[in-house]
């Protein structure tokens, strides 16, 4: 059994009005040696297979279809 | 003139939808999301506003695998018209129906009022009724309408007339509410028959309620 960790965020140009958000209150709180923040999501998926090799296929098309809107989103997965 | 509207889990503008073509004079008819075909008399496709699906991973982004998404591709591709209306945008853009991609407001605010637009291009069917300069106001009420095209698509949008809407101030002077590229507002595809935007005019109806400016746009679906 394989669990994929996919984390999805804006692609790097792309404005993340939430991370600015963040970095803000961040700031605010005195928390000032932060450069940047970029805010994602994660999605964990429990796989029925042990082949890695299958499973990142598999994850990566997920991620094309429906896990990322790839117009705006980045994702990267990680196999465990 | 038959107005087909489309209804997930979570739309919540399909009656509005259907009360505006009604009041202009077109048959409708609400079509379920599990439907695999679409009424074969259909002169108009809309995907109605709301929270399809919660608007849960990203709006828009499950009801695009819904059963009756094919038979929209199938009807878009064969030149039907298509109208997606706030939701029924973002659901159009998930499908790949229209270019680029709604995100989240740069105020991080849902944001719910009239707001006045610019008609950018009429040289098609939904603005042919008003000229480009024109400014009306229509209601907006999204979380995600931050309009995203990167500047290949947003090139090709100008070069083909596509860009449809812009969010403006009363004297047409671009207004951006949300942080939209460009304020855009709505765009169509390439062979404009698939329309999308943000904006509500379906809620612009009726003076007493604020503004009526909507009637000219839907109108023209109808005399096409």
């Amino acid at each position: 059994m394989l669990t994929a960790i996919v984390n999805v965020s804006l692609k790097a140009g792309v404005l993340d009005s939430q991370g600015k958000a963040v970095h803000h209150a961040l700031d605010s709180l005195h928390f000032n040696h932060v450069n940047d923040v970029r805010v994602g999501k994660q999605i964990v998926l429990k796989l029925d297979t042990d082949n890695k090799e299958e499973a990142m296929k598999d994850v990566e098309k997920m991620c094309e279809e429906i896990l990322a809107n790839t117009v705006i989103e980045d994702y990267a997965i990680e196999l465990i | 003139m038959k107005v087909s509207i489309l209804q997930f889990p979570g739309t919540n503008c399909e009656y509005d939808t259907q009360h505006a073509f009604e009041s202009l004079g077109a048959s409708t008819e609400i079509v379920w999301h599990k439907s695999q075909t679409i009424p074969e008399d259909t002169n108009l496709l809309v995907v109605a506003g709301g929270f399809s699906y919660g608007d849960y991973l990203r709006s828009g982004a499950i009801a695009k695998f819904s059963p009756v998404m094919k038979a929209v591709a199938e009807y878009a591709n064969k030149g039907g018209k298509v109208l997606g209306i706030c939701n029924g945008f973002q659901v159009l853009t998930e499908a790949g129906l229209l270019p680029g991609a709604l995100k989240r407001n740069d105020g991080l605010h849902f944001i719910s009022k009239h707001h006045t637009l610019k008609v950018e291009n009429n040289d098609n069917i939904f603005l042919e009724k008003l000229n480009n300069g024109d400014v009306v106001n229509i209601p907006i009420a999204h979380h995600d309408g931050n309009y995203f095209i990167d500047d290949a698509g947003l090139s090709e949008l100008h070069a083909n007339n596509q860009i449809l809407l812009t969010y403006s101030d009363a004297d047409g002077k671009a207004k951006n509410p949300n942080g939209s590229v460009e304020s855009i507002a709505g765009v169509c595809n390439k062979e404009k028959n698939v329309f999308g935007l943000m904006p509500h005019p379906e809620r612009a109806m009726e003076a007493i309620l604020g503004s009526d400016d909507g009637i000219k746009m839907l109108q023209g679906f109808l005399e096409s």
